[in-house]
């Protein structure tokens, strides 16, 4: 989930008008760009989708970090596909959150200022090889757990694009175990890289899920208009269970002491990520916020050219086409 | 020396180098649009690259693959010319690049296919259909950045500029050239000027910009005698991996 801590808004809509709308949501309908909706359940949603879509867009660095480095030329492809792929998720789910009312330009503003965020976890460094595989293995792989259900959120486009992008996403994850195997079935340097890389994404793959139940505020009301789908804590556990045997089945050691199997829950027990650090990821303090933010921006001035003379060249078409007409 | 497998190198190396330079825009292009077609380019020339090198080193003979070949080569044994090593710098020389090269590309690519070697007539046929959608993308971004503002004709002619004196070196033939015309595996790069001039003057009459003067060529790429600066360094990231942990699977 590259939506995190998602505030919900109050609504002040006519209640006769809510109820309705709440009955179309429980009646499983999918509710389109033209029908009405409270303001609340739209702002909510554009903050939502497009912490989601900022996220697919920062989330290209962490991973295009290594494609200059990949080690061959058929992992460079898959890699540069993949953050391709990324790119387009990004398109779908701003051209999503324009049907809303907010455009592209907009919400690139909102993140560059700052009043947008993006997932936490990639605030994190990429800092070797091994990090290619532990990011798809786990952060996709978290990724998964919370846009599988959103496939069946309420709002039409925001599902669609979910559809399109779960697709995707299950692909990239298995590429990502796939570099693991290869890693852990490799020298001991490589092997070495791949605990490592466990070691550093095994907690803020956790966190990605958002606080604990018990500290999350916001979630009531948008899972009553269906665009959260499960809890925090129920989708770290899903995580949690899928992925233990995974990382057995690789020889790699989950660093947590307190990991194991509950005979009576039938889940595993795990240690809560350290969630201080995480209120100082999200706050602007991770590793990595500073630098992501300045390369976004620097990418967005360099490019400014570029679209202000497309935009012109558009115009100059234009204004000749109809001079000759 | 092995007059088919320099050819096969030289083919190669342009499609990694230019590959790789592309794959650097990957996160930080323009736009998304852009970024998503930048990102195709390079994983066509990386395609391409597997095609070609994968075929030398079969004729080479020596056990080695594509990959050693990609990662394993120091910047002398490249065959690529200077003008897709030179850096980015810009989306604009980043294109004007392009389409230079992809004017050269598709004719050449188009000749190749009725090459007497048949894996290069395969190898030409399927890379050719990439190239075609390539100009059309570069040629038309080229206008558009052209004829777009003030600014960006400004710096679409810097680029230009820039970009003009590494056009040449492709031309020139050589040794190999001779020996590739004299078995029907390719014509001389020399016969595609006309061609390749044409597509050329016809985009920057669209684009408003002056084509230089000069008929000065840099070379020294396609034969290895003299790469820029900054291949060194391209391949000193591109190979580190390779190079740091030699014999590791990935």
């Amino acid at each position: 989930m590259y939506a995190q801590m998602i505030k919900s808004e109050a609504t002040q809509d006519d209640p006769e008008m809510l109820a309705a709308f709440q009955a179309r949501i429980d009646a499983g309908e999918k509710i389109e760009p033209k029908d009405w909706m409270p303001e609340g359940y739209r702002k909510t949603l554009i903050r939502q989708i497009g912490q989601h879509a900022h996220s697919e867009i920062v989330g290209q660095l962490p991973e295009g970090n290594w494609i200059t480095r990949a080690p061959t030329l058929e992992r460079k492809a898959n890699l540069l596909a993949k953050v391709q792929d990324e790119a387009g998720h990004g398109l779908y789910l701003y051209c999503a959150a324009e049907t809303l009312g907010v455009s592209r330009d907009e919400l690139t503003e909102m993140l560059l200022d700052g009043r947008m965020k993006y997932s936490s976890i990639f605030n994190y460094p990429t800092l070797t090889w091994a990090d290619m595989g532990a990011v798809g293995w786990l952060v996709d792989g978290a990724a998964i757990m919370n846009q599988v259900p959103l496939q069946r959120t309420s709002y039409g486009p925001y599902a669609r694009a979910m559809v399109r992008i779960c697709k995707e996403e299950s692909f990239h994850q298995r590429q990502g175990f796939h570099i693991m195997m290869a890693m852990v079935n490799g020298s001991d340097a490589q092997k070495r890289m791949a605990q490592d890389a466990l070691n550093r994404f095994w907690y803020p793959a956790l966190m990605m899920f958002g606080p604990s139940d018990k500290d999350s505020v916001h979630s009531t009301q948008s899972m009553a208009w269906k665009i959260k789908m499960n809890t925090n804590d129920e989708l770290r556990q899903k995580f949690v269970d899928e992925t233990v045997p995974q990382a057995e089945y690789l020889g790699l050691t989950v660093p947590d002491e307190n990991l194991r199997w509950n005979e009576e829950t039938g889940h595993y027990d795990f240690s809560e990520p350290d969630w201080s650090e995480f209120f100082d990821v999200i706050s602007g303090n991770g590793p990595c916020n500073t630098d992501r933010l300045n390369a976004r921006q620097k990418a967005w001035d360099d490019g400014a050219w570029v679209r202000e003379a497309m935009v012109a060249h558009a115009e100059k078409k234009r204004a000749r086409k109809l001079a000759a007409e | 020396m092995n007059h088919l497998f320099e050819f096969l190198l030289r083919q190669g190396d342009n499609a990694l180098v230019l590959g790789h330079r592309t794959s650097e825009w990957c996160g930080v292009a323009p736009a998304l649009e852009e970024d998503i077609a930048l990102a195709n380019t390079a994983l066509d020339l990386i395609g391409q690259t597997q095609l070609w090198l994968g075929y030398a080193a079969e004729v080479e003979g020596e056990g080695r693959t594509a990959n050693d070949l990609a990662f394993r080569r120091d910047a002398y044994d490249f065959r690529n010319m200077l003008m897709v090593e030179v850096p980015n710098e810009d989306f604009g020389r980043t294109l004007m690049r392009q389409f230079f090269f992809d004017a050269f590309q598709v004719p050449w690519l188009d000749a190749l296919q009725t090459s007497s070697d048949q894996r290069v007539a395969e190898i030409a046929a399927k890379s050719l259909k990439e190239a075609k959608y390539h100009i059309a993308r570069s040629a038309e971004t080229v206008i558009a950045l052209g004829d777009g503002t003030e600014d960006s004709n400004a710096r679409m002619q810097a680029a230009l500029a820039y970009l003009w004196p590494y056009t040449g070196e492709v031309f020139v033939d050589d040794d190999v050239d001779r020996a590739m015309a004299d078995q029907g595996v390719a014509p001389l790069p020399s016969t595609l000027r006309g061609q390749w001039t044409a597509t050329v003057t016809e985009t920057l009459t669209n684009a408003n910009l002056v084509q230089p003067e000069s008929g000065f060529a840099h070379a020294g790429g396609r034969s290895g005698k003299r790469h820029t600066e900054h291949l060194g360094h391209m391949l000193a990231t591109m190979q580190t991996l390779q190079r740091s942990y030699p014999g590791a699977v990935w």
